[in-house]
């Protein structure tokens, strides 16, 4: 399926997020997600389906004033 | 001890630094060493998996040892600053949040009435929020009815070191919320600064641009501490009230008539 990942067009066969982390290599990696705007807590990643045109944000600490 | 209190959580450093903008982790890493500040304010930003620029940056924090302090820079809606606060308590492990909700893109003055509706429901999710805001007195008695119980007004806009451009409104701020710690949050570009507002009772000081964009940071950073010391030592010695006439700190009694 198609989806925006990071703003960034991305085609994954990917049936909830956590699949679409452990294909996009962010599976042991400290980071925040959320799904069409809405945060999407680490625990409940598994159990969160995804479908076509989603668009996911995969954060991560940096730095910041 | 003279200690300042957030939330229930106490420190020595009443200097709070900005990780932003240092020409290399080496040197953020000393100048945070040097500020000896024990709270950083960090961000949340886009991770690509390839560079991992994210993982490398929060273990240079972890090792450093100090306390972080998310913020939500960048958020001009409500709905994004909340957003993006749920998503810090999670990766950052803490109620903490900086809030800022920018209403003006040039001057990135905050938008009040965005910050105030964000307060609110943050605070009753249970944050603990540090509100980014103007030095407006009605707006800072909106944001601890929000829940807020520090306040951040802002010195002059971020990273223009401008220093304090309304001493009246902070004075105001001070005396009006004797009980709530107040932050000078954005606007510091010298120690002279940083010292003025802590002559002003001012709790602690929050910067980054000043110290990052030295020529030294670390050495900046240094200068910084001693400076925010400085204007807390003098704030508890009662400083004498200024006068329009001179008066001779020399006795007069007992001056030798030689003329």
């Amino acid at each position: 399926m198609n989806l925006l990942v990071n703003g960034a067009p991305c085609e994954l066969a990917a049936a909830t997020l956590a699949d679409a982390l452990a294909q996009l290599d962010f599976a042991e990696a400290i980071v925040a997600t959320a799904l069409n705007g809405e945060f999407v807590p680490k625990r409940k990643r598994a159990e969160t389906p995804l479908k076509d045109g989603d668009a996911i944000e995969i954060l991560a600490p940096r730095q910041g004033g | 001890m003279d200690r300042v209190t957030f939330y229930g959580r106490s420190f020595g450093s009443r200097l709070l630094l900005g990780t932003s903008q240092y020409p290399s982790p080496a040197v953020l890493g000393e100048a945070v060493r040097q500020s000896r500040a024990e709270i950083v304010t960090v961000s949340l930003r886009r991770e690509a998996a390839r560079l991992r620029e994210g993982q490398a940056f929060w273990q240079l924090i972890r090792d450093l040892g100090v306390s972080v302090l998310p913020n939500t820079a960048g958020c001009h809606s409500v709905k994004e600053a909340v957003t993006t606060a749920e998503m810090a308590r999670e990766l950052f492990d803490t109620p903490w949040i900086k809030l800022e909700v920018i209403g003006d893109a040039d001057t990135l003055q905050p938008d009040v009435f965005g910050t105030v509706e964000a307060a609110r429901i943050l605070s009753a999710q249970g944050f603990e929020v540090f509100p980014y805001t103007t030095e407006d007195l009605i707006v800072c008695e909106r944001l601890l009815e929000a829940g807020c119980r520090v306040l951040m007004p802002w010195g002059a806009p971020i990273g223009s070191g401008q220093g304090l451009n309304n001493r009246f409104g902070l004075r105001v701020l001070r005396a009006r919320f004797p009980e709530i710690p107040l932050v000078v949050d954005a606007g510091i570009g010298l120690p002279s600064h940083a010292a003025a507002a802590m002559e002003l009772g001012y709790d602690a000081i929050l910067l980054n641009t000043a110290v990052a964009k030295a020529g030294d940071p670390a050495l900046m950073a240094r200068a910084f501490a001693q400076s925010v010391e400085a204007g807390r030592a003098a704030y508890l010695a009662s400083p004498m009230p200024p006068r329009d006439m001179a008066v001779p700190s020399t006795p007069v009694l007992g001056k030798a008539h030689l003329s």
